[in-house]
């Protein structure tokens, strides 16, 4: 249990007055409070990590690295920006670094860095009846490891976008200063990697991914 | 001013993240709302955008590997004991003397590396440039480390995890999938061309040192 002295009412409302002591008490010293500070994120550190290595042990280690780093630099965090944003923040930065390096080690071939893509229209494909996917579908491993493969066939330069947005919820502005991108670029990327996905799923439907989910006959998800 | 005319298919389809977003203005925003009430098209592509919105922004979609929580406290914890710990301005006198016990180390860390005991397949690769700090897993019975979530673990029931140091040290080698990167790739195509490579068969190959 932790050292901190707040008390916990309501967890939702109380989880940043929480977290601004922890913030507080680990800058004065009591490092040991650093792990339950940033415990709550680590998934979220992995993801973004992921997203931008695409390999497990890579984030992971990348992950590791990303929290040691926010540990020593804790006394720069200021409490007027998200904690949880300046953690991904000093993760990307990690997971690019690391890229970086691996790029001159391995002369991996830069295959999707051209913006040219950006600038054309993404048609979507399917224009099927739709209906709201229940969110209980994620309850099935299965319909989880079908989405994150769909995700992991985007080109790079859409799934980081996509990730910093829409699965850790950074807003635009600080998805473009985390990825050092332009607001409009966060944009056109973000449209395109929704698009895609949503055509993936759609193929998915095809495929029988949420053949078990409480649809009626014949209609489709969306 | 937008023009109803104008904000046809196409034009919702470039929008329609920014206005799932809330980011477009109200006079656009009316326009796509008239829009959606006639096109059956464009609501389909409206609706598939929001599943995949509210899918991957569901909490459940990230997941982590096997130990990872526990491994990253270990790691935590083993650092905040080394003393790590944040940076304060008289520290940075200590940059010139951490350089000279970087370097140290490293001289050291170097000698230590080498196997303690011999490798557990005798004609196997060791591997070059493996991070001494990264994290393995090895399964009993078996002589290959390999990195989490490698297709080609044998016994995943009896996997342990340790550091690519404590593996070699222990005399395991990198498994030929995962490892790839750090060993000798025309050995490894030679082999496979030779009739295939099995998990744990696989660090049968010539030694490129």
């Amino acid at each position: 249990m932790s050292e901190a002295n707040v008390a916990i009412n309501n967890p939702a409302e109380d989880r940043a007055a929480y977290e601004q002591d922890l913030i507080s008490r680990v800058q004065r010293g009591q490092h040991e409070l650093f792990y339950e500070l940033v415990q709550p994120y680590e998934r979220r550190v992995y993801a973004a990590a992921l997203a931008i290595l695409r390999n497990e042990a890579d984030a992971e280690d990348a992950a590791q690295e990303a929290m040691l780093k926010a540990f020593a630099n804790i006394r720069q965090f200021r409490q007027e920006a998200r904690f949880s944003t300046w953690l991904i923040q000093v993760t990307v930065n990690e997971a690019l670094m690391r890229r970086r390096r691996q790029r001159t080690v391995i002369m991996e071939p830069i295959d999707d860095r051209s913006d040219d893509k950006d600038e054309q229209d993404y048609t979507p494909r399917d224009f099927a009846d739709w209906r709201e996917i229940p969110s209980e579908a994620l309850e099935r491993k299965e319909v989880r490891r079908k989405l994150t493969e769909a995700l992991a066939t985007l080109d790079r330069k859409y799934r980081e976008v996509f990730v910093l947005r829409d699965v850790e919820h950074m807003n635009i502005q600080e998805t473009a200063e985390a990825l050092g991108i332009s607001i409009a670029s966060v944009k056109t990327r973000l449209l395109r990697a929704r698009l895609m996905l949503r055509d993936l799923l759609a193929a998915g439907w095809e495929q029988g991914w949420f053949s078990r989910l409480p649809f009626e006959k014949g209609t489709k998800p969306w | 001013m937008v023009d109803r005319e104008a904000v046809n298919c196409e034009r919702v389809w470039r929008e329609i993240s920014n206005y799932v977003d809330g980011e477009v203005d109200s006079v656009l925003r009316l326009a796509m709302d008239e829009h959606f009430k006639t096109c059956q098209r464009c609501t389909s592509v409206l609706e598939g955008v929001r599943n995949v919105t509210q899918l991957y922004g569901d909490e459940r979609m990230l997941e982590v590997p096997a130990g990872f929580s526990r491994r990253l406290e270990k790691r935590i914890a083993r650092d905040v004991r080394e003393d790590r710990g944040p940076w304060s301005p008289w520290s940075a006198w200590l940059v010139p003397l951490a350089a000279l016990a970087l370097i140290t180390g490293s001289v050291r860390l170097a000698s230590s590396i080498t196997p303690s005991f011999p490798a557990k397949s005798p004609m196997a690769q060791r591997g070059q440039g493996i991070p001494p700090d990264l994290i393995v897993l090895v399964a009993t019975g078996t002589r290959v480390f390999h990195v989490a979530g490698c297709t080609f673990i044998h016994n995943k029931e009896e996997v342990r995890s340790l550091t690519a140091k404590e593996a070699i040290a222990e005399g395991y080698v990198p498994c030929l999938r995962c490892m790839r990167k750090y060993l000798d790739v025309a050995s490894i195509r030679a082999a496979e061309a030779a009739g295939g490579l099995d998990a744990d068969d696989e660090q049968t190959i010539v030694a490129n040192h």
